[in-house]
């Protein structure tokens, strides 16, 4: 029998008592992240806080530990829950220490004077979440990346079981989201802390969760590990994708593919082609490409963009019905455009395609 | 090492900030119409009472008593009540310009205060301390709860000032009209209060507004951890574990019962409540409100015992009204907050 920090059972949350979402059913254990995708507006925030208490449970129950929501003082609740929140934190003349040190409060005596213990803490914090040298900077002169780290060491400093984090990477560049999730991530094993919170990027969801739950409409669309989750149809579903396609592997997502006869084809393997094919799609030209493996990471992107693949099975030669597929194809375009010059045993066959090319007439451009 | 220096900076400042009270203390107890030179008041206190009537010393003593004394106190307790005020109504809505006057609380007060006079005074005579607090404290709660309808429904932080201060206008209008209505006796005192000024104060109400200041004083210290966490937002605030609607009530019970207490006695003055906790920030170079509401207390003191001081002697024996002086000073520091607040953003 596992032991869950966090639970909820068919937990209903919303606005003045009119449920949004139903049946919720939330397991976390210590260690483990959880997080929430879905569309904008489907609801994320309002789960995160009825966890943290800040709306009322329409239905259901949450359990912290072994004990009900309901049941827990705003000052227990504290020492077991800490959150970073979107919106954005009002100080004034307050550094980044001071900030961090907010995070004691739920600690300190009656009128909140820190200790020597409560300081150690703090500094200690800081280092972990690398921002030492920030200390006594003012908190609304530092970037925003920093900021979110300031505000993630305040969330650590208070000690917490449950870190609630909504939307915690939405204002940072790539270098601090990776930064900000890798703490993240390290912290959880490390202290032992559960993490729950919601992002809008799915490949970083799926490399930083343990669990994954999927919001939309008026209850959980799916839940599960981050392998389960993150699949073609699934992701494509929840997000009504239609200007658009996911990609499961690369845990990235491709703009519509360009319907139509193509007008060029593209001589691509082994990873070549895909600049190509996404600078065709930006000019809107439908394109044809070829001839690929199956296990070819071109054909994978090839399968979102490409108004023609032509591909053979994995592991296998390309074959003479293939290369006169292409051939046919080549005949309706005005160019070709060749991205690799590695012809080996398998596709030996391509390098034909390009002396038909040049028979038929055709535009050669080489990348 | 840096966490010892801003220690050191902010007891410094403190200490500042009360040698300059206890010197305008001084100042006010020897400069008027009538001069106790400084070196002297400490003989007056002793001998005043016993001297022969008629000498120096008992005059010195009769007119220290019976008029400084009261006086001073009057601007030191309600002086710091005003700073504590306006602080606390500058936290609960998360807005530097707000302040007891400019968000009509002052002139609600002031209403009620001058209804209950005119009708009142009328049946029986008299008002008694206690009794014109709880008139007051009636019409400042009455415009904090309109001012607080109002910031539901606004979320802009000018246009709640715009709303305050419309509010008080209203307040002020119907003042008005119950002044010019009434009998002639209640208006003589009417007209000087609802001005705003320290004069006339007796012992009994100092006794009084001592009580009530003090006690809201000491419940406003024990509030710094809640109000730390507060100035962060309310969301925050509750995740720490602040009971935010408990919270909420008593910052308004509190910064209206003290800045009604104020109104009671001196009648509205302006800019205090505004401009006090910002100075008092930048002396103490923090926010943090464990060293800042005292250091508001003693900030609004010194305010009012200086305007005070310069509203009696500047043209004596013509005495200006307190909102005249301390709105020379106030105004240009609330519009150099406006101006660095419109820079930071």
């Amino acid at each position: 029998m596992q032991e869950y920090i966090l639970k909820t059972s068919d937990l209903s949350v919303g606005y003045d008592g009119k449920p949004l979402i139903h049946d919720i059913n939330i397991h976390v254990q210590r260690g483990k992240v959880l997080t929430l995708i879905g569309p904008n507006g489907s609801g994320k925030s309002t789960i995160l806080k009825t966890l943290t208490k800040y709306l009322k449970t329409v239905a259901g129950t949450v359990y912290v530990g072994d004990k009900e929501l309901d049941t827990l003082s705003n000052r227990d609740l504290a020492k077991q829950v800490s959150v970073v929140l979107t919106q954005r934190l009002r100080t004034e003349m307050m550094t980044c220490e001071d900030v961090v040190a907010t995070g004691r409060y739920p600690h300190t005596g009656r009128l909140g004077i820190l200790t020597d213990e409560d300081r150690r803490i703090v500094s200690e914090t800081m280092a972990k979440v690398n921002i030492t040298e920030l200390k006594d900077r003012d908190y609304r002169r530092i970037s925003d990346g920093q900021r979110q780290r300031v505000l993630l060491a305040r969330a650590i400093c208070q000690q917490p079981q449950i870190i609630v984090l909504d939307e915690p990477t939405s204002y940072l560049d790539v270098r601090y989201k990776l930064e900000l999730l890798g703490t993240m991530r390290k912290l959880a094993q490390e202290k032992n802390i559960a993490v729950v919170m919601s992002l809008h990027e799915l490949d970083m969801a799926e490399r930083v969760s343990d669990y994954v739950m999927c919001v939309k409409g008026d209850t959980i669309a799916h839940y599960g590990s981050a392998e389960e989750i993150f699949k073609h149809d699934l992701v494509t579903d929840l997000y009504d994708l239609k200007d658009g396609t996911y990609n499961p592997l690369f845990g990235c997502l491709e703009m519509l593919r360009v319907e139509g006869e193509p007008k060029a084809f593209v001589l691509c393997g082994g990873g070549t082609g895909v600049h190509t094919f996404r600078s065709l799609q930006k000019q809107l030209v439908p394109f044809a490409t070829g001839i690929l493996s199956e296990n070819d990471i071109d054909y994978q992107v090839a399968k979102d963009l490409a108004a023609k693949v032509i591909s053979v099975p994995s592991y296998t030669e390309v074959s003479e019905g293939a290369l006169q597929e292409a051939i046919e194809c080549l005949k309706g375009c005005d160019s070709l455009i060749i991205c690799t010059d590695t012809f080996g045993h398998g596709n030996r066959r391509c390098a034909e395609l390009i002396a038909f090319a040049e028979k038929l007439g055709k535009e050669i451009i080489r990348k | 090492m840096q966490k010892d220096k801003r220690t050191g900076r902010i007891t410094a400042a403190l200490i500042i900030l009360f040698v300059l009270m206890l010197v305008l203390v001084v100042l006010n107890i020897s400069i008027g119409s009538y001069s106790i030179p400084a070196d002297k008041i400490i003989s007056v206190f002793r001998d005043g009472p016993t001297a022969e009537a008629e000498s120096l010393i008992s005059t010195m003593y009769a007119i220290l008593h019976q008029i400084r004394l009261p006086r001073l106190l009057a601007c030191l307790i309600l002086g710091g009540a005003l700073g504590l005020a306006g602080f606390l109504l500058q936290t609960f809505f998360g807005n530097p310009i707000a302040g007891p006057y400019v968000l009509g609380i002052s002139s609600g007060a002031k209403l009620t205060v001058a209804l209950t006079m005119v009708f009142v005074m009328q049946a029986s005579g008299g008002l008694s301390s206690a009794f014109t607090i709880m008139a007051a404290f009636v019409g400042a709660m009455i415009s904090m709860g309109f001012v607080l309808v109002i910031s539901q429904k606004v979320s802009s932080a000018s246009m709640l000032i715009v709303s305050g201060v419309m509010v008080g206008y209203i307040c002020s209008a119907i003042t008005d009209f119950v002044v010019t209505f009434a009998s002639d006796a209640s208006i003589v005192n009417l007209h000087n209060w609802s001005k705003g000024s320290f004069s006339g104060i007796s012992w009994e109400n100092v006794q009084v507004m001592a009580v009530v200041v003090i006690i809201c004083s000491v419940c406003t210290f024990l509030m710094a951890k809640p109000i730390s966490a507060y100035q962060l937002g309310e969301d925050y605030a509750m995740n720490m574990g602040v009971n935010i609607k408990r919270f909420r009530f008593f910052l308004v019970l509190l910064s209206s019962l003290l800045a009604a207490t104020v109104t009671a006695f001196a009648g509205p003055i302006s800019f205090v409540g505004i401009a006090v906790p910002h100075i008092v920030k930048r002396v103490l170079g923090t926010a943090k409100p464990i060293v800042v509401i005292p250091g508001c207390f003693l900030g609004g003191a010194i305010f009012c015992l200086l305007c005070d001081l310069i509203a009696r002697t500047v043209f004596s024996p013509t005495e200006l009204s307190i909102s005249s002086v301390t709105a020379i000073f106030g105004a240009p520091i609330v519009i150099s907050i406006m101006i660095k607040r419109r820079r930071e953003a």
